[in-house]
């Protein structure tokens, strides 16, 4: 049966090839223009793989000049890979204690955590910005950190797999004479591995993204995180067509990398949990 | 952000019920101060950072007030700033913006489960088309918003390129023409979004099972039977999932905006959020702006309760 259509399933693999590649140009634009020189952008035909090379030119002044991206990478990097680590533990956490601890409170402060998830971020902007500034958390990385941290989301898809854990295990290491803080770490822990894998690559994609925060939880230049200072640069920079598609470049490449390597992660995370940030 | 509610409200019923009625004992205090001590951080952050503000967005939604007077000069105003929201044009623009902008919902999921039915089962080289259509999912919307603006460039963009060359004379001006301008961010939307939709249909037409296709096969189904009869209805948790996750993103939609139009040409792409922030940040009315939040709470509470209702009546399994 499979092979009686080789053939056909041949051609349908090549036009849908084609229009995936009409779907890519985009980045296909994007990445060849970061690397022209400014004349050659507008050039048509478009010069899809450009005749006079300016890449290294391009990339220094993206990241070394006046509007130093390197700065912003690890101003992005720090930001992203705290908040990455607190919402895991905190998830963690709270996803056992909602699923393994048999604590009567324990269901009604899931419900109350579960109604929180309902609430459009942006329709809490104006207090937590009010807050922000009450408690001198405003235009500081911390303040920024402290709002990813803080997952609804995270804690439902890590609660579904502890439940998942046997409650045998569980039980054997308390006659064992384990503590809860014990057979969290040494024995939960481990078995959702996988999970917490998945969640944490997608909030790294997520706080890596986010663009909405930075904007409004940050003031100070030197603060700026790698998608503000995107925003930054294009508006200084507005006629350098090849410097900005070499910030862009930069801006979504960490991302692709860590795609690439957490694929399988990312892909079977957003399926299972049908999740969006 | 959305998570499949039926399995929320499926899972805390069952969790209630299965909750026994038990005689206090030293253990059953020792286990409730661990459970607290374990979600206790979860909760104090939720507590601070999303309850505490969604009560304050109410309430300042009856005050006229900004950031730069203190607390003590706030004026309470009642409903006056509904009243203004009606009177906006702003908001009003806005609004239908948003209703317009639910357009891309269903077109995204056309084009996403054509294209995860194509992928699934006729082509090679599946691995490659997955990432390729994911792409804009993991692409920051600030550099796509940029990448686009120069690519929908009037005069020298290639898209306009390409179309001069192609014998348009007049093509669209895209993002600076005030009747184009929604039209062209609906595009990039429906763009960006194909590649989260196509993973969920992927998994949907995975779980289906074998079996169904080759009795079909034997009674001699057409290629339309079959997706009429096993794909659509197999696929509606999905397809139902995928309608109220997208509309309630729509009414969330800011980055797409905020870096591409600002809300321009002449109010002509402003969006909820847009218009909040607007408000907020750049005019500095507080009042208002929390009434255009309790607004959009209200809207998206309203889809999440049509959500739970709907998820019993319209979804087979």
């Amino acid at each position: 049966m499979e092979k009686k259509f080789t053939l056909r399933k041949l051609i349908i693999t090549i036009i849908t090839f084609v229009v995936s590649i009409a779907f890519l140009l985009p980045f296909i634009w994007m990445l060849s223009t970061s690397f022209k020189i400014e004349a050659d952008v507008f050039k048509f035909p478009v010069e899809w793989i450009p005749t006079r090379w300016n890449g290294l030119e391009n990339f220094k002044e993206v990241w070394l000049g006046q509007y130093p991206f390197a700065l912003y990478y690890w101003n992005s990097i720090k930001v992203t890979v705290i908040t990455t680590a607190i919402s895991v533990i905190v998830s963690a956490m709270a996803a056992y204690g909602f699923s393994k601890v048999n604590f009567p409170a324990g269901k009604f402060l899931f419900l109350i955590v579960l109604t929180t998830f309902m609430v459009p971020q942006q329709s809490i902007l104006v207090p937590q910005f009010i807050l922000y500034r009450y408690l001198g958390l405003f235009d500081s990385h911390f303040g920024l950190i402290l709002l990813g941290s803080f997952s609804v989301l995270g804690t439902f898809m890590l609660r579904q797999f502890f439940m998942g854990i046997h409650s045998d295990y569980i039980d054997a290491a308390k006659i064992d004479g384990a503590g809860h803080f014990r057979i969290f770490w040494s024995i939960a822990l481990p078995i959702v591995r996988p999970a917490i894998a998945t969640y944490a690559i997608l909030r790294f994609i997520w706080t890596w993204n986010d663009y909405q925060n930075p904007l409004i939880f940050l003031r100070t230049d030197g603060l700026y995180t790698i998608q503000l200072a995107m925003q930054k640069f294009t508006s200084l920079n507005g006629e350098f067509y090849s410097l900005i598609m070499a910030a862009a470049v930069s801006a979504i490449l960490p991302l692709v990398i860590v795609f690439i390597i957490g694929q399988k992660q990312v892909i079977e995370g957003i399926a299972m949990g049908g999740v969006k940030g | 952000m959305s998570v499949e509610a039926k399995s929320v409200i499926g899972n805390v019923v069952e969790n209630a019920k299965s909750v026994k009625i038990k005689k206090k004992s030293g253990i059953e205090k020792k286990e409730n101060l661990t459970g607290l001590l374990f979600v206790s951080p979860m909760l104090i952050g939720v507590g601070i950072l999303t309850l505490l503000p969604i009560i304050a967005t109410f309430i300042l939604s009856f005050a006229d007030w900004n950031f730069i007077m203190g607390i003590a000069q706030i004026k309470w105003v009642g409903f006056d700033n509904f009243k203004a929201l009606f009177e906006n044009e702003g908001f009003l623009k806005s609004v239908a913006n948003n209703l317009l902008f639910l357009l891309t919902v269903p077109l995204t999921m056309i084009f996403s489960l054509f294209i995860a039915i194509v992928i699934d089962k006729h082509v090679y080289m599946k691995s490659y088309f997955k990432v390729a259509f994911f792409m804009p999912y993991i692409s920051s919307i600030v550099a796509i918003a940029v990448v686009w603006q120069v690519l929908f460039n009037p005069t020298d963009g290639p898209i306009n390129q390409f179309l001069f060359s192609i014998g348009i004379e007049n093509p669209p001006t895209w993002i600076a023409d005030p009747s184009f301008a929604l039209i062209s961010v609906m595009l990039i939307q429906i763009w960006a979004a194909i590649g989260f939709n196509m993973i969920l249909f992927l998994a949907g037409l995975q779980s289906i099972p074998k079996e169904l296709y080759e009795a079909a096969d034997m009674d001699g189904a057409t290629a339309w039977d079959k997706f009429k009869n096993i794909m659509l209805p197999a696929l509606s948790p999905t397809t139902f999932f995928l309608l109220i996750t997208g509309i309630i993103g729509t009414f969330k939609v800011f980055d797409l905006i905020a870096v591409l139009t600002k809300g321009g040409p002449i109010n002509s792409t402003t969006m909820l959020v847009w218009h909040l922030y607007e408000s907020a940040f750049v005019d500095l009315k507080i009042g208002y702006a929390s009434a255009i939040a309790v607004v959009l709470f209200v809207f998206v509470l309203i889809i999440t309760l049509l959500q739970w209702v709907g998820q019993k009546k319209w979804v087979n399994y």
